[in-house]
């Protein structure tokens, strides 16, 4: 038993990391949840608003009315609208529910009643359609001869939007769920406890979490990333190293987080709640599936000021507009000020028993 | 008179209004088994995290090894094995990463395979900790003190809930301990535990030491050595107190139900003229036990409780 200069894999923090990415690898719920449910959600997301060419309004023409039978018929053919005939109260239900944009009423051949609801954008729209449908057919002429050219850009779709939001959510959750209950199961396991009566180094186990959260990120990020490239085309125009390092501070200041509210809790259901604390005004503000620019200009400075908007804003850009380093700079500063923060007070008052 | 390698001098802690420990004074011999014994919610256990540095004490001196606990104390922590109460170690880890983990924060770890079959876990060692049984569990927290090789132990119930074959295999486990010469202080509050591995004990209640010793000598010092119990088949004449307050050794008479309990300094004396007298009586014997005196009997003594009353 003489003492001689320990392996790698034999000191402290290596033993650590590799306890850490065992237990996670042993738990198939945190494999489902971390891998694979962020790839399900972009698929759903991806096929739920996926861009195609507009689908025909869908209308109905009043069947009691004179010249019901011949308007069907003059909108035959339009490929922008679907018209069917109706009685009056099966056309209300329709139109009330949401199946129709709009109620032709024919009175004769040139008196029309339109009846749709103009706070729905597809009422509107029907009503266009089909007034400039029927006018024309009646004989209006149009003087100015227009031509279409149709643009779909990639990167501008919402698929572009979400994909790069989904995985700053996703960073946030892996980082505080991940190390949140692993240290606070620890606690209440006495499992700390046993680990501080040992000369384990106190800073080799926290470090532990991250070294861990780290390894398993390249392969979170880099799954929903191939996944949204591969399936849907998502741009990737910025360098992969800016995007590499967004993500590895981005996980760095949420593991500080979740270091955070695990500092003290002794109970999984206390450390839910401030888990929660910590998440929702993030899934809410920052950006992950509509425009943080959305929320009123009064508090843009705290929303801005979020870690996670700070990251979304940031792969948004180096993915979909391809900016630089330097350009991503203040978002990075905004992040890495949130990890000097959270793991300053999470050492301070981490609570080993 | 040897170093000693725990003393603790006027040791008190209190959480809030409930004093845990209340100048407490102790010291335990280098290589002694040292039994710490008392209800639950005596003071125990957190005298023993005292001693192990997790607690810090409002008052009192702690000297471990003859060292202090303060920053920096990572050297001593080497030298100490310990085991809490109701540590549950990762169960998704095999018996062997356990180990291994806790042989990565050692200096000097004992090899891995001496630890395995220490504690009879080598058919166990790819097996994770979650399929363990209780007694295996406890035994793989013992190997996880046993990895340092220290030269102080704190086992802190170390049998608690367990059935009693696991027991036993613990105390076997202890005794190896003590063979190869390490100290080990022990909380229990199994008395037979404590008379079965210690060679002292503090009998502790409300936070104070109310008596220390052997566990021979505690026993001695409450006068009577040994109880006999007996009984003689139903329809049969009684006996009287006078018969058998008269038979060579006794002290005292008590009955029980169908049964007689008989206090006696000399059990080799009083049994033979026992039987002598009921073979003059042409009585015939149901029932006949004896038992020692046992600490249980010196903890009712002196606090006029049980121990499992708390």
């Amino acid at each position: 038993m003489a003492e001689r200069p320990r392996r790698w894999a034999e000191r402290p923090l290596a033993r650590l990391v590799q306890v850490r990415i065992l237990e996670f690898l042993r738990e198939p719920e945190a494999i489902f949840w971390t891998f694979l449910f962020p790839v399900l959600m972009t698929a759903g997301l991806g096929i739920a608003f996926r861009s195609r060419p507009e689908s025909p309004s869908k209308i109905a023409v009043l069947a009691a009315a004179p010249a019901a039978a011949e308007t069907v018929k003059r909108l035959e053919g339009n490929p922008l609208v679907a018209a069917a005939l109706m009685d009056d109260s099966a056309a209300a239900r329709a139109l009330r529910t949401g199946k129709i944009a709009l109620v032709v009423v024919p009175r004769t051949d040139d008196n029309l009643e339109y009846r749709f609801d103009d706070t729905r954008p597809d009422g509107a729209a029907a009503r266009r359609i089909v007034d400039d449908a029927l006018q024309r057919r009646a004989g209006r002429a149009d003087p100015i001869l227009v031509s279409e050219t149709r643009i779909q850009e990639r990167g501008s779709r919402y698929i572009d939007f979400v994909v790069p939001g989904l995985l700053g959510m996703n960073l946030l959750g892996s980082g505080i769920w991940g190390i949140g209950f692993s240290v606070v199961d620890a606690r209440r396991k006495r499992l700390l406890k046993r680990l501080v009566a040992t000369p384990m180094p106190k800073a080799a186990y926290l470090a532990s979490f991250i070294i861990s959260r780290l390894a398993l990120l390249v392969l979170e990020a880099g799954l929903l990333i191939a996944f949204g490239m591969l399936a849907f085309g998502v741009p990737m125009r910025g360098s992969v190293g800016t995007l590499l390092l967004v993500c590895l501070l981005g996980s760095l200041a949420f593991g500080g987080l979740g270091l955070l509210v695990a500092a003290r809790p002794r109970t999984i259901e206390g450390a839910s709640g401030l888990m929660n604390l910590a998440m929702v005004p993030m899934w809410v503000f920052s950006g992950v599936f509509f425009s943080s620019t959305r929320f009123p200009q009064v508090i843009q400075p705290f929303v801005q000021a979020l870690p996670l908007t700070a990251v979304n804003d940031a792969l948004r850009a180096t993915m979909l507009e391809g900016a630089t380093l330097a350009q991503v700079t203040p978002e990075l500063a905004i992040v890495a000020a949130w990890m000097v923060g959270t793991f300053a007070i999470a050492l301070r008052i981490f609570r080993w028993q | 008179m040897p170093f000693p390698a725990l003393s603790l001098h006027g040791l008190r802690k209190a959480y809030g209004d409930v004093i845990a420990v209340d100048d407490l004074d102790l010291e335990v011999l280098p290589g002694e088994c040292f039994g710490l014994l008392g209800p639950n919610g005596a003071g125990k256990t957190t005298t023993i995290e005292i001693c192990e540095g997790l607690t810090p004490p409002d008052a009192g001196e702690v000297l471990v090894l003859g060292e202090r606990w303060g920053r920096g104390s990572s050297h001593l922590r080497e030298r100490l094995g310990v085991s809490l109460q109701e540590t549950q170690f990762s169960e998704k880890l095999t018996v062997t990463e356990t180990l291994e983990l806790f042989r990565s924060f050692y200096r000097k770890p004992r090899p891995l395979e001496d630890v395995l079959a220490s504690v009879q876990l080598g058919e166990k060692r790819n097996g994770r900790v979650g399929q363990l049984s209780g007694g295996q569990k406890q035994r793989l927290a013992l190997a996880c003190a046993l990895v340092a090789d220290p030269e102080l132990f704190f086992l802190d119930e170390p049998t608690t809930g367990l059935d009693p074959q696991s027991r036993r295999q613990l105390w076997d486990l202890i005794d190896g301990v003590k063979r190869a010469g390490r100290t080990v202080v022990i909380t229990t509050h199994y008395m037979e535990e404590a008379e079965r591995l210690c060679d002292r004990v503090a009998i502790v209640d409300h936070g104070k030491v109310i008596a220390l010793g052997t566990p021979r000598h505690l026993i001695a010092a409450l006068g009577a050595q040994h109880f006999i119990e007996f009984s003689i088949g139903e329809e049969q004449p009684s006996l009287t107190d006078a018969d058998l307050l008269r038979l060579d050794g006794a002290l005292s008479i008590r009955r029980q139900e169908d049964s007689y309990l008989l206090e006696s300094a000399q059990a080799h004396r009083t049994i033979p003229a026992l039987l002598v007298l009921l073979g003059a009586r042409g009585l015939q014997l149901a029932r006949l036990r004896t038992h020692s005196a046992t600490l249980e009997d010196v903890f009712v003594h002196l606090t006029g409780r049980t121990l499992r009353d708390g």
